[in-house]
């Protein structure tokens, strides 16, 4: 039987394998980080699976391939239905408008509405409701795929991937860029914050003309705040206008998160092609899966099935851009 | 015929700003369908270690003249600081002085604006100040060593299009020689075309076709806009009159029936 050895335990990485081995295939993983943590960039995603707001700026693939996620995350770590709500500041009510345009999934909902949908946020007398998308818990998530797996009889190698090996599937993000001349990496920056005071039940994303800022409760009073997007590949600190910015935003969805602790901050670069769209590339022994970008937990599911589907069976799903077995 | 940007004679009157796109891919097929000569780039956040190589290299592989800018800079320091960090990263003179003095309105701090213009042209570099159709902040940004103004049409990103044509005018006339670019505001080809019709020189601009839903079509249409405004200028337009005038001549018909 064939032993496929997947490179990198990110969402990409445990996806693929998690992908493989429930259709039946004997699968191994490397990292030399070891199981899931905060040396990869999905550990410090939103987790939001929101396939309808994405498509306001992303390419019609996201919207297709990503309401797939819902289900595909459902059956195997906690998934919460509860839609997204977005809102702006009254200064930025016409990009509301345009953002309606861009996109479909949603009801226009007045003060009363948002009121009841989220009584703690500050005064939003317009929003837009978008009820099928859904999030979940990204941490959570990871370690529920790496259990899986070492149920299922995974072996997890706490090391790097010997070179040479047969049926490899290199899942590494960013520290795949030598093989793949195309790939970039794209600075986001969050925050963990807990608020206990505020009570916010669903993601809700502020309109806001250069970041798209979002909220995504963790449970508990915490939240993650997200997320700039910055083409710079210096992913060593949080800066200062973007602390600004992400708090500003928190704090105009209520002014109480300004009492907000500041649990973590991160800082990582997401993994890009040019258009954004994730892509599977078979060189010679190697499938590389790779460019999720802001979409890791949106687009992997369909990401792993379109490297299963390589692997196994030969098919070349549309993320398939190049095959030089 | 155009007027040359410090010497350089360009392919045509459209510049455009390379933020906010989708995605790069989308950049890139925006200037390839457009032909648009000229990209402004950000060089501002987070680029000290050339951590934007890739992105940065991408601007450049265009294969357009970059105009890199200092956006979101408040202060001369801060100015002068990414205009010599521009020249390295780029490996060009030329730079879109921008000092904000307006939080609201990014309204340009012109008095900054002058004494930057002054220091960064001593040093050499070929200064695109973005500044307002004021005449007399005109005329010192030309004494500080400026060959080219670009006056806004409206806030930058309003896309409000040309909120003081009489005063774009006005400065048209008082510096017939200046290259003069209308940078910011604009939202509609219509308002690229009346910018030119005007007898500007160049129209920048990156929202309005950025984040338009089709930014390649419509940086084509922005293309199409400015090429006719300035065809157009060219043509010697007629002068608006109060009454009509007939375009056929109505002598020798009947007119007492």
């Amino acid at each position: 039987m064939t032993l496929y050895s997947v490179i990198g335990a990110g969402v990409a990485g445990l996806s693929v394998a998690t992908e493989l081995a429930e259709r039946g295939a004997q699968v191994q993983v490397f990292d030399p980080a070891g199981p899931p943590g905060p040396h990869g960039c999905s550990w410090w995603a939103g987790g939001m699976l929101a396939p309808w707001c994405e498509y306001e700026n992303a390419e019609e693939p996201v919207l297709r391939f990503g309401q797939e996620a819902i289900g595909w995350w459902s059956k195997r770590t906690r998934v919460t239905k509860a839609g997204t709500l977005v809102v702006a500041n009254k200064r930025d009510l016409p990009d509301m408008r345009r953002f309606a345009r861009r996109t479909e999934g949603f009801t226009e909902v007045g003060r009363e509405k948002v009121a009841a949908l989220e009584p703690d946020l500050h005064g939003f007398g317009q929003g837009l409701f978008f009820e099928e998308e859904a999030h979940l818990d990204p941490r959570k998530a990871l370690q529920d795929l790496y259990r899986g797996l070492v149920d299922r009889g995974v072996i997890f190698h706490k090391k790097i991937a010997p070179s040479g090996l047969e049926n490899a599937i290199d899942c590494r993000g960013l520290s795949a860029r030598e093989y793949l001349y195309d790939l970039r990496g794209v600075k986001g920056e969050m925050l963990i914050i807990r608020a206990p005071d505020v009570e916010i039940t669903r993601p809700v994303r502020l309109l806001h003309p250069r970041i798209p800022l979002y909220i995504v409760p963790r449970g508990d009073g915490v939240y993650m705040l997200g997320a700039t997007s910055i083409e710079s590949e210096d992913s060593s600190r949080i800066t200062a206008r973007s602390m600004l910015e992400l708090l500003s935003a928190a704090y105009a969805l209520n002014p109480a998160f300004g009492e907000a602790e500041v649990l973590e901050i991160g800082v990582d670069l997401r993994p890009a092609f040019p258009d954004n769209l994730p892509r599977i590339r078979r060189l010679g022994r190697t499938i590389y899966a790779n460019g999720l970008y802001r979409h890791g937990y949106l687009l992997a599911p369909a990401l792993a099935k379109g490297v299963a589907d390589l692997a196994l069976h030969n098919i070349h799903s549309e993320m398939v851009d190049e095959d030089r077995a | 015929m155009g007027k040359s940007f410090y010497g350089v004679e360009l392919p045509n009157p459209l510049m455009l700003g390379t933020a906010q796109y989708p995605s790069p891919a989308i950049l890139e097929e925006a200037f390839r369908a457009s032909g648009a000569g000229v990209a402004t780039v950000s060089l501002r956040r987070e680029g000290a270690g050339g951590a934007g190589q890739t992105f940065w290299q991408m601007i450049a592989d265009l294969g357009v003249h970059v105009l890199p800018n200092t956006a979101g800079c408040h202060t001369v320091k801060e100015a002068v600081t990414t205009a010599h960090m521009a020249r390295e990263v780029f490996d060009t003179k030329w730079i879109k002085l921008e000092l904000i003095g307006h939080t609201d309105s990014l309204q340009p701090d012109v008095f900054q604006l002058v004494e930057a213009a002054r220091i960064l042209s001593e040093d050499g570099f070929e200064v695109f100040p973005y500044t307002t159709e004021d005449l007399i902040v005109g005329e010192r940004l030309l004494e500080a060593g400026c060959e080219v103004l670009m006056p806004w049409g409206a806030p930058i990103g309003s896309g409000r299009g040309l909120n003081n044509i009489y005063a774009l005018r006005a400065m048209r006339a008082e510096f017939p020689d200046v290259p003069l670019v209308v940078d910011a505001g604009i939202g509609l080809p219509s308002h690229a075309a009346a910018a030119m019709e005007l007898g500007f020189d160049a129209v920048l601009l990156n929202t309005a076709v950025a984040k338009a839903g089709d930014p390649v079509a419509m940086a084509k249409a922005m293309m199409a806009a400015v090429e006719a405004g300035q065809m157009a200028c060219d043509a010697d337009p007629i002068e608006a009159r109060d009454m009509a005038e007939a375009s056929t001549p109505v002598i020798g018909k009947a007119f007492l029936s």
